[in-house]
């Protein structure tokens, strides 16, 4: 076992000094691998930072959210349907909610405007004629605590709202283009009718027991439709997972064109390398010592391009907010939250990258590798 | 489908280890055909260093076998979040038809890869290459394993629905249910632990026997055979009792969540040294009977040994993990079990 | 010691540019002499002398070396026998450029992967042996042909084989070298080597420390005279 590390380490040693006796032929390769790393580490990174960050924030979603449908489209929650769910078991909290979205022509974007429920922890309802912002409305805007906001009301009327807190940032991801007021504004803002709420939000104390209470809502209120939590879990993963496959399928292309640079590297040998192989199996190296030496020549060079690459995408998108990629992970929207992605690392992510970098690479190598320590002994004398 | 970028990964890796035997198994014909040692022509020549080409690239392929048996299981894992009753992997293997198949497909590549290795690398010590036929003959029957493989693993990623209510653990391995999932939960503990710690000795007895003792072949196969046996109880023990421990829960059965990081990834722990010791003791007995053959003998001995000798220390290791965990397991069943 | 019976060895077989180098080449050679195969380029000197030193095999015939099949070895195992015994000195010395000398010496036991510090002594010490180690940490490529030369052999003897092959030794020194170098190569015969040399040059064949003198012609061993 001790020889056969030590064989391993002269092997390495070989190999070093090879690589750095032609830095010109492999510092082209290594740009080209870090590149392909580095995207697709990018991609990612980025991605599993979202997606972990939704799953953050939306855990203290509601479980279930009851949505009233009025041939086929969503209509207003009559307010008696709270005390038919009442009766239901299992049930721990249940309250209508209010809430809806506003058209600013202003700035041609849409805000969800919301009554914070008398439950909820973080946020009481502002003060009547106050609102709290989030950080997307106020950057728009430009506003700031203390400053107004002037908008005008379903029957046509201006309303102005003293802007008393912003919403945290930390929080942006979901909260950029929220706006909280109390609901007597909301229901004077929109002429809501006095009698219907938006939509029920029920909690329920067993996990396991959502899909049962769910169906059983569906059976006492036909004409309402339960959306759960897990399901926008669910649907979020899914959406940021095939989002990130599509970009992978689009830097399939890349790949490819990597791997056919990798096998042409691995067998353009040029005289001067031909000569050294030659050399070495006439001296008494066999086949299998060439191979592996140019095997650890390989994996010399993957893991340098793996780390870097990985190192800078980490940068790219921990430090520099992802700058190549928003526009097509995060949608069309004009209010762009600026997140900070939490690092996030595991090793399903650096098995998957390994999978579309190395093992390419390596697989391209295999065959040009071959060639060249099959060399014949006797070569270097003819 | 789901395309998300670790699926596409198993995929790629599958399909091109199906390629990459294809081509080895392309030259091994050629090899099986031609090949005579006591020719100096240069078609033997080439035959030779054909060789070398079909080792490294059976090498690699079991190589991105092996990693692609543990991102199944990982994978697996985090795709729970999108199916519906999925709390771990055994969720998501339950969500299509072939998703068991393609996981004991898997775990089957790994077991002949690592037993062709072995005998890959017996035949290389004699000069005159006595199991050339041998082995490409069983390297072509290979092909078609992994081929099946592939189309298994393909076929269960692209007929996974999200929409499909899957049942987990809790369903499948369940002492009350039927199949063979829940006939292994339902084994008696103590049985089982007796099951396990016996085979256990049983392959130490017989590794022992063959590695320092016997003459003949037979004990070579007789140790392939104490793995398995081994194997097997240690996946009924670990399902039906060891499990148990490990989560302090009395009715949580379940494999793959033992692989979780809040079980301090234990499950690793137990798996790779009960899988690669199995290995190896397979590999042995594949090996063994080449004794006979003059040129092989010296190093059917010395190989033997060496690899029963660390097959033993990993069956060990699994042994020393399993106790460990039942010790300091929160879990009493004191009057209950015992 | 080493028997060679009928070996032949052809190249691009069955092809329009078939060669035949070496035909029916049968020899006995006696172990701690020094022998000079000798013929004019194209006579098939250095195929028969790569064949006879394990590094390739004949198409037809039997090399055997102390009473063992040499011939039939596949690769690996030639190569195992080849470091044992052989030890190579090329004609352009065949170094590596962009190592030193110490590294070149000390390259053909990498596959042994003996203990490193007993490595380095053993090649320290055969570059004293032949008074160049104060160039050991030198590259290759700044060393006179002389120095070049006596690398060329510490490499070759870094294994401690029993028979030293040179081919061409003398092509590229002068007279006074050439001289120096067969006197080397007698002491190490005197050491206990067999030393195989292949050359044309009359300062190597007609010196009085060659015992046996072969011919190759066309491919056929010719004239045999020994000394």
């Amino acid at each position: 076992m001790r020889e056969w590390l030590r064989r391993q380490r002269y092997l390495i040693d070989y190999s070093l000094s090879a690589l750095a006796r032609r830095p010109g032929k492999h510092v082209g390769l290594l740009v080209v691998y870090t590149l392909i790393v580095f995207l697709l580490a990018s991609v990612m990174l980025f991605t599993h930072a979202l997606r972990r960050e939704a799953a953050l924030v939306l855990a203290d979603s509601p479980q279930i959210i009851l949505q009233r449908q009025v041939a086929g489209r969503h209509d207003l929650m009559p307010l008696e349907y709270l005390e038919r769910i009442g009766r239901l078991r299992g049930v721990s909290a249940l309250y209508g909610r209010l809430w809806g979205y506003f058209y600013d022509p202003a700035v041609r974007a849409n805000y969800t405007l919301m009554v914070p429920p008398e439950s909820s922890t973080g946020h009481r309802a502002p003060d009547p004629g106050e609102i709290t912002i989030g950080s997307g409305i106020a950057r728009t805007r430009g506003l700031a605590v203390g400053d107004y906001l002037s908008l005008r009301s379903a029957r046509g009327e201006p309303f102005s709202f003293r802007v008393a807190s912003l919403l945290p940032t930390t929080t942006e991801l979901v909260s950029t283009d929220l706006m909280l007021l109390s609901a007597a504004d909301f229901r004077r803002f929109f002429a809501y009718p006095e009698d219907r709420v938006t939509d029920i939000v029920l909690e329920v104390r067993n996990p396991r027991e959502v899909r049962t209470v769910a169906e059983k809502l569906i059976l006492a209120l036909p004409d309402t439709r339960p959306i759960l939590r897990e399901e926008i879990l669910r649907t979020y993963d899914a959406v940021f997972g095939w989002r990130q496959g599509l970009v992978f399928v689009l830097l399939a292309g890349a790949v490819l064109a990597f791997v056919i640079f990798a096998w042409d590297r691995a067998s353009g040998l040029s005289g001067e390398e031909r000569r050294e192989i030659g050399i070495l199996k006439s001296i008494g190296w066999e086949t299998g010592d060439v191979l592996r030496m140019k095997f650890w020549e390989g994996t010399i060079l993957s893991l340098t391009a793996f780390s870097l690459g990985y190192l800078l995408a980490y940068a790219h998108v921990f430090y520099g907010s992802a700058a190549l990629f928003e526009p097509v992970l995060k949608g069309w929207a004009v209010l762009y939250p600026e997140i900070r992605p939490i690092p996030f690392v595991d090793g399903l992510q650096v098995a998957t990258l390994l999978a579309f970098t190395v093992f390419p690479y390596t697989v391209a190598t295999i065959i040009p590798i071959w060639r060249a320590a099959v060399m014949d002994p006797d070569a270097v004398m003819r | 489908m789901l395309i998300s970028p670790p699926v596409l990964a198993l995929n790629g890796i599958s399909l091109t280890v199906t390629l990459l035997l294809a081509l080895a198994a392309g030259f091994a014909l050629q090899v099986v055909r031609h090949w005579d040692i006591e020719s100096g022509s240069e078609r033997q020549l080439e035959l030779e260093r054909r060789t070398y080409l079909i080792s490294t690239l059976v090498t690699w392929c079991f190589g991105a076998a092996v990693v692609s048996l543990l991102l199944f299981v990982y994978n697996a894992e985090q795709m729970t979040t999108q199916f519906v009753g999925a709390m771990c992997a055994t969720g998501v293997l339950n969500a299509h038809p072939l998703g068991w198949p393609t996981l004991f497909l898997k775990i089957l590549v790994f077991f002949a890869g690592a037993a062709w290795l072995m005998l890959n690398r017996l035949d290389n010590q004699a000069p005159d290459y006595p199991l050339v036929r041998v082995k490409y003959w069983i390297l072509l029957g290979l092909l078609p394993l992994v081929a099946l493989e592939t189309g298994a693993q393909l076929g269960y990623f692209l007929g996974l629905d999200p929409d499909v209510i899957t049942s987990c653990c809790g369903a499948l391995f369940s002492a009350e249910g039927a199949g063979v999932a829940a006939t292994v939960s339902a084994l008696d503990p103590g049985w089982s632990l007796v099951a396990l710690y016996g085979s256990g000795l049983l392959v130490l007895g017989v590794g022992l026997v063959h590695g320092w003792r016997s003459r003949s072949g037979a004990s070579g196969t007789g140790f392939a055979l104490a793995g398995a046996l081994a194997f097997a109880a240690a996946l009924a023990a670990i399902v039906s009792c060891v499990a148990l421990y490990i989560y302090a829960h009395p009715h949580h059965h379940c494999p793959f969540c033992i692989l979780k990081g809040g079980h301090g990834f234990i499950g690793y722990w137990l798996y790779i040294p009960l899988f690669t010791a199995a290995a190896l003791s397979l590999g042995v007995g594949l090996c063994s009977p080449w004794g006979r053959i003059p040129s092989l003998r010296a190093a059917t001995r010395a190989d033997g040994r060496r690899f029963a000798a660390v097959s033993l220390g990993l069956f060990a290791g699994f042994y020393a993990v399993a106790t460990y965990a039942i010790l300091t397991s929160n879990l009493t069943m004191q009057g209950v079990w015992w | 010691m080493i028997t060679l019976r009928d070996v032949s060895k052809v190249f691009n077989q069955g092809r329009g540019n078939e060669l035949w180098a070496v035909r029916g080449v049968t020899l006995d050679l006696d172990p701690n002499q020094m022998t000079v195969l000798r013929g004019p380029s194209g006579s098939g000197k250095t195929t028969l002398l790569s064949m006879i030193g394990a590094l390739s095999r004949p198409t037809s015939g039997r090399i055997l070396l102390d009473g063992e099949l040499l011939s039939n070895l596949p690769e690996r195992f030639m190569t195992q026998v080849r470091r044992r015994t052989f030890g190579f000195v090329f004609q352009g010395f065949n170094l590596i450029r962009g190592l030193s000398v110490l590294e070149n010496v000390m390259l053909p036991a990498y596959p042994l992967a003996p203990v490193h510090g007993d490595l380095r002594r053993r090649a320290l010490a055969l570059l004293a042996q032949f008074g160049i180690e104060r160039k050991a940490g030198e590259r290759v490529e700044w060393l006179s042909g002389g120095e070049a030369q006596r690398t060329a052999i510490c490499r070759a003897l870094i294994n401690e084989p029993r028979i030293l092959i040179a081919d061409e030794p003398t092509a590229n020194l002068d007279s006074r070298l050439s001289r120096e170098l067969v006197g080397l190569l007698d002491e190490l015969r005197a050491l206990g080597k067999t030393v195989l040399v292949s050359s044309h040059d009359p300062l190597v064949f007609e010196s009085d420390r060659v015992h046996r003198v072969l011919e190759m012609r066309d491919g056929r061993l010719a004239e045999d005279s020994r000394c």
